[in-house]
């Protein structure tokens, strides 16, 4: 089953704002998270403008991503880990089935982690006879449903506790009941034989320092410290963009993506991990792996329009104040990546031209832009996105994508170009606009591409005259007292 | 900003007419023509503006954004204060159009000082001339909606809700979410009409959990969409423009629906 379908946007999008259990979730998620987060950067003691101080940390790292990843590897390599680099999502998820091979890998128990997502680790791991069991207990829920993710880092957001509770009378055989800390015991016990049978464990990476030579795992469930501990192997996966140089950088964006993703001051659980055990340790895996993952990153950072879309770090604040996530959730976006960040970074991973609904199908209001922990400049992207789709481009092969629209613009152009022919343009619509059925002032139907509208909403009608043509006849004479 | 404040208050003001206000909802120019003329200011309004282009660049149409930016700039760079009832506009003019020019390019000079001298209403009001009592009265409840361009674009928030707190006999509210989008989004509201009613019926819901009898925004594109949605669902909540409530009481009840 293929994941991607970033096509069905519209479709998608309609089912999600017809479900009310949907609906009342993502209220509630944003409601707490949204304004948490903003909250959050309000108490930081060197102020929300830390973000910006945040944006220029990623700008630099980005730019010396060569040097610092090299860096990372080698100081991993000399503790004893091991390193690969990987250029799309096939290499990547053959150099896990690679070693799990080796080391006789059955099964595997994972952190949440998104970039696995992208490149389908799960079900490519099931197809290679290797059962890979999640263990965020979101993630798990979705698991067992059959589902994906539909936020970031609250990936089960659109299920209610009846459905956990169902999930889980099918799936483990317990009694039925809704109450969530005895559905959350029940997890819990399940998930521990899982973490004790399981040969490998498989995370993301939230942060790698270069200085240091050390990857961050960060969660509030103590899930990816136990499966990256217990099982023999240890294997993380990021995205090559994820790391920065020194150690003070660091600590500033852990701190940002804390109170981002959670509105927390620091998460619960924050894990350092540099390399396997060591002889003194007292536990740890006998193997270590980072797979870096390139899998269109190159491509982005080539292009100076979009490369700031790699200083994100992947905490979903966009997403918890994003009024169109808000109305359509994650599932809509048919990509590991939803709401803003999915918006400019599905087209750019999976082709411009396929994705394109993501990027126009948002109404750039800017909030995303506001809650970003690195102050990335989201709907600057959007708009250079649909540039692309406006007039095609050679870099991103991309062709127009409407081509009726084009040619819109093109007339509309035209007939602003002089207000003479705009007038007669506005006097012929108006004389058009008699056709349509009205009440009162109201139009109620719109023929296309004005359809959509009047689907839901009334439309005025035109005034009989404009203001300028008022103006021009020294109509607009109002008296100069307030009353 | 910084041009008009450090130098003294304008006297002769420039009107920059949003597409919308021109074609559709002309009361809303009218109301804005009534604030500055009692304000005793001279108006001037270039009879051949159409459009800023705003709807052709937020749909990734730069070249035709870029030729009406250049119309605009050749109608408006002799003004000396341009004032525009739109944030959404003003934020077009201001905070796009130098880039639509190349850093050497001579038209960037060109935008960029257009740029500095163009004005929202509210901003120009409370931040230019220092004026947050335009003696209006109103009566009832008001509440009102941050459009997304004048609030995150613009940085103006409190200026039009002092200007609303003045109004003798407006009982002044906020609604929940005043400042998440309504769903407008130019084209976007065509493009995707049901993602865009489902947002807007959010509005319209927060709106009437305020209690208010009449919401105020500073955009029309905003206004359109939240009457557009209220007069489907039968609400009888009136949407104005902020000009309209602080020009008096003969263009408060002036609206499209």
């Amino acid at each position: 089953m293929t994941q991607l379908h970033p096509e069905t946007y519209r479709e998608a999008a309609r089912k999600a704002i017809g479900d009310p259990v949907l609906q009342k979730a993502l209220a509630g998620l944003q409601a707490r998270f949204g304004r948490g987060a903003a909250e959050a950067y309000r108490r930081l003691p060197e102020g929300p403008h830390l973000r910006h101080t945040a944006h220029e940390i990623r700008e630099r790292a980005v730019a010396h991503l060569d040097v610092l990843l090299e860096r990372l590897a080698e100081k991993i390599r000399q503790n004893g880990g091991h390193v690969f680099f990987a250029s799309d999502a096939t290499d990547a998820v053959e150099y896990c089935i690679k070693v799990a091979r080796r080391h006789g890998v059955r099964r595997v128990v994972k952190g949440k982690s998104m970039v696995t997502e992208e490149i389908d680790l799960n079900e490519k791991l099931a197809a290679a006879g290797i059962d890979a069991v999640e263990t965020d207990l979101g993630e798990y829920i979705i698991q067992l449903a059959g589902e994906k993710p539909s936020h970031i880092i609250a990936p089960a957001i659109h299920k209610t506790r009846y459905d956990i509770a169902e999930l889980f009378v099918k799936n483990m055989g317990i009694p039925y009941t809704t109450d969530p800390p005895a559905l959350t015991r029940a997890a819990r016990k399940a998930l521990r034989e899982e973490f004790l049978a399981a040969d490998m464990g498989i995370s993301g990476v939230n942060m790698a320092c270069a200085e240091t030579g050390h990857i961050t795992t960060v969660s509030n469930e103590g899930n990816i410290r136990m499966a990256t501990t217990l099982p023999r192997i240890h294997m993380a996966f990021m995205g090559m963009e994820r790391i920065v140089g020194r150690l003070d950088e660091y600590e500033i964006l852990l701190r940002l993506l804390c109170r981002g993703a959670a509105a927390q001051t620091m998460a619960t659980y924050v894990s350092y991990t540099a390399g396997p055990r060591r002889p003194e340790d007292s536990d740890g895996p006998e193997a270590f792996h980072l797979v870096v993952i390139d899998n269109g990153r190159s491509r982005i950072l080539a292009d100076p329009r979009f490369r700031e879309i790699l200083y994100c770090i992947r905490c979903a604040a966009c997403l918890n104040v994003c009024p169109v996530y808000g109305k359509i959730g994650g599932h809509a976006y048919g990509f590991a990546y939803s709401g803003p960040i999915g918006a400019v970074v599905t087209p750019l991973l999976t082709g411009i031209n396929r994705a394109r609904h993501l990027c126009q199908g948002e109404t750039l209001c800017g909030a995303c832009m506001e809650a970003c922990p690195v102050a990335i400049d989201l709907p600057r992207m959007l708009l250079a996105l649909r540039e692309t789709l406006a007039y095609g481009d050679a870099f991103w092969k991309t062709t127009p994508a409407n081509p009726l629209e084009g040619l819109a613009f093109k007339v509309w152009s035209r007939l602003t170009a002089n207000r003479r022919t705009w007038e007669c343009f506005l006097k012929a619509a108006a004389l058009g606009q008699r056709l349509f059925p009205k009440k009162g002032n109201r139009l109620r139907r719109l023929p296309p591409p004005f359809h959509g509208w009047t689907r839901k909403r009334d439309f005025p009608s035109l005034a009989p005259e404009t203001f300028l043509a008022r103006w021009r006849k020294n109509e607009i004479e109002v008296a100069k007292d307030i009353p | 900003m910084e041009c008009m404040t450090r130098t003294a208050s304008p006297s002769k003001v420039t009107l920059f007419i949003p597409c919308l206000v021109d074609a559709l909802w002309p009361e809303v120019a009218e109301a804005m023509v009534r604030i500055l003329r009692h304000l005793g200011l001279s108006l001037d309004c270039p009879a051949d503006q159409t459009c800023c282009g705003q709807a052709a660049f937020n749909g990734g149409y730069r070249r035709e954004a870029r030729r009406a930016a250049r119309r605009f700039i050749e109608i408006f760079e002799g003004a000396q204060c341009i004032v525009c009832p739109s944030g959404s506009c003003v934020h077009m003019v201001r905070r796009h159009y130098p880039g639509l020019f190349r850093e050497a390019h001579p038209w960037r000079r060109r935008a960029e000082a257009v740029a500095s001298r163009t004005y929202e209403l509210t901003e120009f009001l409370v931040d230019v001339l220092n004026v947050k009592d335009l003696g209006a009265r109103f009566s009832g409840r008001i509440t009102y909606h941050d459009s997304c361009h004048l609030l995150r674009g613009l940085g103006v928030k409190e200026q039009p809700r002092s200007l609303l707190r003045h109004v003798t006999g407006a009982d002044f509210v906020e609604m929940e979410n005043a400042d998440s989008c309504c769903g407008f989004g130019g084209t976007f509201s065509l493009k995707y009409p049901d993602i865009s009613a489902a947002m807007v019926n959010a509005k319209v819901d927060h709106i009437l959990s305020s209690g208010a009898r009449t919401v105020v925004a500073c955009d029309a594109g905003c206004l359109i969409n939240m009457a557009g949605a209220m007069s489907r669902r039968g609400i009888s909540v009136n949407a104005l423009h902020i000009a309209q409530v602080l020009a008096g009481v003969d263009f408060q009840r002036t609206c499209p629906f």
